[in-house]
């Protein structure tokens, strides 16, 4: 394994974690968004505050984790991206800043009527971030993005991989967010909920697993190099995501929303590293190869440093916050 | 020599996405780095407020520095979007200098990456963690925020640094090689700039709650908890107004040798005299200082530690390497005006005490107070905005300009356009907030729940005549 492979792992661990926790948190929108009105969807709402209040911000520095590494190790790659995709990418930033912004105001809000403004706000953005990011993916995994220069700057991430990349990351999101949060609703609780929290969590589930299989078809044509690389190299990542899919619906329908989660999270990883595996040795597909595209050495070996202390430093605090949002005190709704 | 003529061949030379990047990044920054200010600052005020809390058992400060927590809450919300804003404009902005240095500056960035997890992970556990945790555990989680403002703030300022004084890579044939991230990091210019920002960071949060409560105490309500909230903060002003000078003109006598042009530009120095005076205000029309006030001496004194030593004057520059002077010179001149003042206030504030005066008795100070907030952030804008258009036509120091770090986008201005907007919605939304939960407070409400109040939406869902209407108010 080359410095720059090693690099591109530990950006791609990024990029998973992202997928799993920053998308728990804005798949929890999709809930909101269809909570119903300011009474029916109260308890929702407040739970859906309660369980990711916590733990977004810390979940948000996955991205500044993914964009550093990028630019740092990869940086004309990046340049090229960032130009490329400048729109999918202000879309998407618009909304990381109105989710962030409108959750925060929302929580202090004084009325209903602010609180529903600064609600609508929040749930809207939580969609709209991991749709275009999905684009964004889509358009590296189909070749879109030059290795220099500014590639179509709206063929880029408008055509079937992008769009069906971003459908099925905000399914996943909202998938992932519904097992969380029926487990968070049985663990306070509030079986009603959980049980109201569970069909929606099915139907998100079915309907992104369908969603997956109808992209098989036109992703043959327009990304080829992906494809091949999913049926070949990261076709058992693949099977796993399916089986652990199938595996988490089963255990939602069975109300064992605690072990739901974990499966839903091993789906989630699995689909994701299997994109990732599957465009291997490319940075950007059809474009440029990771180590082509890598920058100084000597960067490169500074950037595993930062890693290293990373997982020193970062995984067990983490785990701590994780941990202590998990134990009876904090499940309270006092605060 | 026609101005017309020069500027139409200026903006022909331009790439279309300079000026709007420039906007963009002056406005995304000018936004932030308020916030930054209590992400680095904050922490340790609220650490203080809270430890007097536990130490004397004081409830009153125990409930300010629980109050504070949730005024961080929405700050830091916004501060982390903004900030996440910044980390997309590089790329978006200024393909030119990320393209091609990314892989120079960026370590400085991956710390400061680090830096904001832990800060973060550590926000979410404290803020959460009242009445759930015990207290001398929770009151600890506090502290690693405030280092984690000092690393954070270090690798910022690092990479800013690196822009004013490029090291760590050789360019060979026009490629840059030999790449060295770690002299990047520890870059001599890094540390007295870093210092630089970190007091001013806490000068503008001490002065901002400060003035908060003067503004309270002003209006008659002069409980202990403000007088408290007062004192605390304005501690950590006076100590900070203090030492900036200091610092400031330590970090000052290295632009003679790092930077002559902006420093030409900082004294509205045309031609190199010796000794050279400070010039008070003055603006340069047409090669002209005018309406300066000079004193003699004192402009070799404070730049150059010497009665004799000149300040190389903007003529010894090739015109097209002149940063924009006049607003290089104002803008410095009320970075060191304001912070002189503020110093001033707070001196003048602690002698008063140390012979019995208690000054926020008169109305007078507390008017001072009460605007001293926004003063401090007016000389903290001024700075930046001193040091980087003072480094200007430079990105980086003469090595790249910044015309050619910008992209070719001309729809960068809609970028613009939607900021502000997103922006100044941001601003109301924050404001709104806050004066709300401000009045809450004064009311007697200690907790704030969401409007989405569990157990009273359960009754109500159940008990109500009719769903979806709003009673409006909460209670």
């Amino acid at each position: 394994m080359t410095l720059a492979v090693a690099v591109a792992a530990a950006l791609f661990v990024g990029v998973v974690a992202y997928a799993l926790f920053g998308g728990a948190d804005f798949g929890s929108g999709f809930y909101d968004l269809t909570a119903g009105g300011a009474r029916t969807g109260a308890a929702l709402r407040t739970l859906i505050d309660h369980s990711i209040g916590p733990v977004w911000e810390a979940n948000h520095v996955w991205l500044i984790y993914v964009l550093v590494m990028w630019w740092t190790g990869f940086p004309e790659s990046f340049a090229t991206a960032m130009s490329t995709l400048i729109l999918p990418m202000l879309f998407a930033l618009a909304g990381i800043v109105l989710r962030g912004a409108a959750f925060a105001f929302r929580k202090y809000a004084e009325t209903l009527s602010q609180a529903r403004l600064f609600g609508a706000v929040f749930a809207g953005s939580s969609l709209i971030a991991p749709f275009f990011f999905g684009t964004v993916a889509g358009a590296i995994a189909s070749g879109r993005v030059p290795a220099d220069g500014t590639g179509d700057r709206i063929g880029s991430w408008v055509n079937p991989t992008s769009l069906f990349g971003g459908l099925i990351a905000v399914g996943t999101c909202a998938f992932l967010a519904g097992c969380f949060l029926c487990a968070d609703a049985e663990r306070t609780g509030q079986p009603r909920l959980a049980g109201q929290l569970r069909t929606r969590t099915l139907g998100v589930g079915v309907a992104t697993g369908v969603l997956v299989f109808v992209a098989l078809v036109p992703l043959r044509r327009d990304a080829p190099t992906l494809t091949e690389g999913l049926e070949t190299q990261a076709a058992p990542l693949i099977v796993l995501s399916g089986i652990a899919g199938v595996a988490t619906l089963v255990l939602v329908y069975l109300r064992r929303f605690a072990v739901a989660r974990v499966s839903a999270l091993v789906a989630v990883a699995a689909v994701i590293s299997g994109w990732g595996v599957a465009q291997y040795p490319w940075l950007l597909v059809d474009e440029v190869t990771i180590n082509d595209a890598a920058g100084a050495d000597t960067t490169l070996r500074a950037l595993l440093v930062t890693v290293a202390l990373a997982v020193v430093l970062v995984v067990p605090a983490m785990a701590y916050l994780f941990r202590l949002t998990q134990t009876d005190a904090w499940s309270r709704n006092d605060a | 020599m026609p101005v017309t003529d020069v500027v139409i061949q200026v903006l022909a030379a331009e790439p279309a996405g300079l000026l709007p990047a420039r906007q963009q990044m002056a406005l995304s920054l000018g936004w932030h780095i308020i916030l930054a200010c209590f992400g680095v600052a904050f922490p340790a005020v609220i650490f203080t407020m809270h430890l007097i809390g536990i130490r004397r058992d004081d409830s009153d400060a125990l409930a300010l520095a629980r109050k504070w927590g949730k005024v961080s809450a929405v700050l830091f919300a916004i501060g982390a979007v903004s900030g996440t804003v910044l980390s997309f404009e590089m790329g978006l902005l200024w393909p030119g200098l990320m393209g091609t240095y990314g892989d120079v500056l960026g370590l400085p960035f991956a710390f400061e990456g680090l830096a904001f997890f832990l800060e973060a992970i550590f926000l979410g556990i404290y803020l959460y963690g009242w009445d759930r945790m015990p207290p001398k555990r929770h009151l600890l989680m506090v502290l690693p925020m405030a280092v984690t403002g000092v690393v954070g703030t270090y690798c910022v300022v690092a990479v800013n640094a690196w822009m004013n004084v490029p090291v760590g890579f050789d360019i060979v044939d026009g490629a840059v090689t030999n790449v060295r991230p770690w002299d990047v990091l520890f870059s001599s210019a890094a540390f007295w700039q870093f210092l630089h920002m970190w007091v001013a960071a806490y000068m503008v949060v001490g002065f901002m709650i400060a003035s908060v409560y003067a503004v309270g105490m002003l209006r008659g309500r002069r409980d202990r908890r403000h007088r408290l909230g007062f004192d605390v903060a304005f501690a950590f002003a006076s100590v900070s107004a203090v030492v900036q000078p200091f610092v400031g003109h330590l970090l000052g006598g290295r632009i003679a040798d790092a930077q002559p042009a902006k420093l030409a530009a900082f004294e509205l120095a045309l031609e190199t005299e010796s000794p050279s005076p400070l010039r008070l205000g003055g603006v340069l029309i047409d090669d002209t200082v005018r309406w300066a006030v000079d004193i003699p001496y004192l402009g070799s004194l404070i730049a150059r530690n010497s009665f004799t030593a000149p300040v190389e004057g903007l003529e010894s520059f090739p015109r097209e390497d002149w940063p924009p002077v006049n607003l290089t010179h104002l803008s410095f001149q009320t970075m060191v005006g304001i912070g002189t003042l503020l110093a001033a206030a707070v001196v003048v504030y602690w002698l008063a005490r140390w012979r019995g005066h208690d000054l926020v008795e008169r109305r007078w100070f507390l008017r001072f107070v009460a605007v001293s907030g926004v003063l401090a952030i007016v000389a903290m804008e001024a700075g930046w905005i001193a040091t980087e258009v003072g480094r200007q036509p430079w990105v980086v120091y003469n090595i790249l300009r910044t015309s050619d770090a910008a992209g070719d986008n001309p729809g960068l201005w809609w970028m613009l356009a939607a900021t502000v907007v997103v922006y100044t919605g941001m601003t109301i939304g924050a404001i709104v907030v806050l004066r709300s939960m401000a009045r809450r407070w004064r009311k007697g409400d200690a907790d704030l729940p969401s409007p989405y109040g569990p157990e009273e939406a359960l009754v109500t869902t159940e008990s109500a005549a009719g769903p979806g209407e709003g009673t409006g108010e909460r209670r």
